[in-house]
């Protein structure tokens, strides 16, 4: 009989694995994670972890204000996880959102300083939007391009064009600066409200969660059922394949990133000229790489990215009511949040592999 | 007039912490781990050295330090919790497979946040007016150089003004240099992220070169966060001052394309251009913000030529970001 030992445990593939359990094992990662997450906020604050978790729901939805809030930060972190996924869903790293948004929100806001005086508001409206959109898809198309034609890590430099914008955005801030030595340009356009984008209803935030939410649904569709996303489908599971049935696997990298940028030049726009009027080095606010974790937790699917975003969204909402009712600081929701993530992360593989331990001898007779 | 002897002294102590991440992450992407989480790994290195620090000066109070244990204490915190971070990166990417671009932004939103949290805290409990913590007894002891630099001049000034942990990250550099190139332990590390298949093959075994290799690496560039605190801010831990120097770590890591020793001088070139704009002499704030885009542009293009002459030892390591299963193909 051979001696060796079998080793303690052995790791299989599971086939087809069934989404009810799938989503179970996720649900029970989180339930995991948030029992941590208590043990944490215990040892490390004494205080009641349950009270902590009922002020991060107070701070999410404790009035009708804080809903909007969260609904507003919710599309906005939805539309970027949107344009990042089907980069991701090509295996093409994009991590450069965080620049797309910024240089999207950068053209907004200069058609809204340069063209004020020089086009009616609806003609203004339309050029800011043709604007942003192209911004950001030539900031993506930068990097897909080398990435096409050079191989070039898409990875690396979606994440180096980062800093390029927001430093670009910081020349900008203190070219337009108002008031001079402000070193912050302010609300535009205050008293004329040229290029502001329209409000629909009595939120300033419905226009943006509309805009997003009917992106969703074109997203959903796009990937799903046409022939775009079917070839992003095969380039992302295997490039060889997509070559050896005739797609042509630079032109779909380089135009899924444009469409990847151009939705995050959207984003910027939103942000710019729905929400806040204004621009500022961190206006996307990390969520360029939030986004990677909202698209990759949904499985690259655009309707379970409601779900992730709203997950992560609660966090970061509920962190301020945090720091004011305990007095603790603000980054504690990160803490969380990363725990929550780790977690996460770590189910994946209990739903794609199974672990088989070793079979004691007595139970082999 | 551009100050070069004030300016070169700046610039490495800007450099060095770039010196550190840039080593550390160098030798997790040599096994094919692409830690994204360095600059959270660089926060805890940095405040798990302030929280060591902080406790051994308020226990043994400052007239009563001992030099060693000053030094010793924050040190040995510092790598733990870098440690510590590596071992969570490892358990996740390699034990569970699972996918490293968001495993390491998961584990930068942690680092950060612990950062933060930890060290705002331990300035609540200073109950000090300003938001900063100030560990100037330790730092001390840290940015001791040697008692005749400063009668050397310029020499003294350019070559001898730093603390020790200025010259261990050279030597760190150099040594990792000479391991990867030199010895067979390092060959092997370079065939894991090359292919780790082939390696496997070979009998090396991956996972536990994985670990190794990312683990050390994470706390070579835990102790940039250490040098930041103690030597270049002066002990003074303030939220969020450390900024996205980890990012910066990692555009280092391309341009120095995979190597250490080409970092020692390539991070003092980055930390002069990180801030050279404070030595122009321009009242023209607007530029200056163009000249902090240097070190990423420069960055760029060196990823871009690289790519472009595909010679092959210029390449990242070819399963640089994939997690390896052996029986999957």
């Amino acid at each position: 009989m051979d001696k060796r030992k079998e080793p303690l445990i052995h790791i299989t593939k599971r086939g087809a694995v069934a989404p009810g359990r799938a989503w179970a094992i996720r649900v029970g990662a989180i339930i995991a994670a948030l029992l941590v997450c208590a043990v944490v906020t215990t040892l490390t604050t004494g205080i009641n972890p349950f009270a902590v978790f009922g002020a991060i729901f107070e701070g999410a939805f404790g009035t009708n204000r804080k809903i909007w809030m969260l609904l507003q930060n919710m599309a906005i972190l939805l539309c970027v996880s949107l344009a990042v996924t089907p980069a991701f869903k090509m295996r093409c790293w994009n991590l450069g959102a965080e620049g797309q948004v910024l240089i999207g929100g950068l053209a907004t806001a200069s058609c809204m300083i340069l063209l004020r005086d020089a086009l009616p508001g609806w003609l203004l409206i339309a050029v800011m939007v043709i604007s942003a959109i192209l911004a950001g898809a030539v900031w993506a198309g930068i990097p897909a391009l080398f990435k096409a034609k050079f191989n070039t890590n898409e990875t690396l430099f979606t994440l180096m064009m980062n800093y390029v914008a927001t430093q670009l955005v910081a020349y900008f801030v203190i070219l337009w600066e108002v008031p001079k030595g402000a070193g912050k340009i302010g609300i535009i356009n205050q008293n004329t409200q040229i290029g502001w984008l329209p409000q629909i209803g009595s939120s300033k935030y419905l226009l943006n969660i509309l805009v997003v939410a009917v992106i969703t649904g074109l997203m959903f569709v796009y990937l799903r059922y046409s022939k775009h996303g079917y070839e992003i489908s095969v380039v992302g599971e295997s490039e060889r394949t997509a070559r050896y049935i005739g797609i042509k696997v630079e032109k779909v990298i380089i135009r899924t990133m444009l469409l990847s940028g151009a939705i995050c030049g959207v984003a910027g726009l939103l942000l710019v000229g729905g929400t806040d009027h204004t621009i500022t080095t961190s206006i996307a606010g990390g969520r360029g790489f939030t986004a990677v974790m909202v698209s990759w937790l949904a499985k690259f699917n655009p309707l379970m990215m409601i779900l992730t975003s709203f997950l992560l969204v609660l966090l970061e909402r509920g962190a301020g009511e945090i720091s004011t009712n305990f007095g603790l600081n603000r980054s504690f929701s990160d803490i969380l949040t990363g725990i929550i993530l780790f977690f996460i992360i770590g189910s994946e593989f209990f739903i794609q592999y199974k672990v088989n331990f070793r079979k004691t001898a007595k139970e082999e007779k | 007039m551009f100050d070069v002897v004030a300016f070169i002294p700046r610039a490495v102590m800007q450099g060095i912490p770039l010196m550190l991440g840039c080593t550390g992450e160098t030798l997790t992407e040599k096994s094919g781990n692409l830690n994204l989480g360095t600059a959270g790994v660089m926060y805890v290195g940095g405040i798990c050295g302030v929280i060591g620090a902080f406790l051994y000066e308020n226990g043994a109070g400052a007239s009563k330090m001992n030099g060693f244990l000053a030094i010793a204490i924050p040190l040995v915190c510092c790598l733990l919790g870098s440690l510590l971070m590596g071992l969570l990166y490892c358990f996740l990417t390699v034990s569970l497979r699972a996918n490293q671009n968001v495993t390491g932004l998961a584990l930068t939103t942690f680092g950060v946040g612990f950062g933060n949290f930890f060290g705002g805290s331990l300035i609540k409990l200073t109950g000090s007016e300003v938001a900063s913590l100030a560990l100037s007894s330790t730092s001390n002891y840290y940015r001791a150089s040697l008692p005749f630099a400063s009668d050397l001049g310029w020499f003294g000034k350019i070559f001898l003004s730093y603390g020790f942990l200025a010259y261990l990250a050279v030597v760190i550099a150099l040594v990792s240099s000479y391991f990867l190139k030199r010895t067979r332990t390092g060959l092997q590390l370079r065939a894991v992220g090359e292919n780790p298949a082939t390696a496997d093959a070979a009998g090396i075994n991956v996972n536990r070169y994985k670990y190794r290799a990312t683990c050390i690496g994470s706390m070579v560039a835990g102790l940039g966060g250490l040098y930041y605190v103690m030597d270049y801010a002066n002990g003074v831990w303030s939220n969020d001052a450390f900024g996205d120097r980890g990012w910066l770590a990692i555009a280092l890591v391309i341009f120095t394309i995979w190597r250490p020793n080409v970092g020692v001088l390539a991070s003092i070139l980055f930390g002069g251009l990180y801030i050279l704009y404070l030595f122009i002499p321009s009242s023209n704030f607007a530029i200056k913000e163009l000249y902090k885009m240097l070190p990423y542009v420069v960055t760029i293009i060196v990823l871009v030529l690289t790519s472009m002459k595909k010679k092959r030892e210029n390449q990242p390591p070819a399963s640089l970001g994939l997690a390896y299963f052996r029986e999957e193909r």
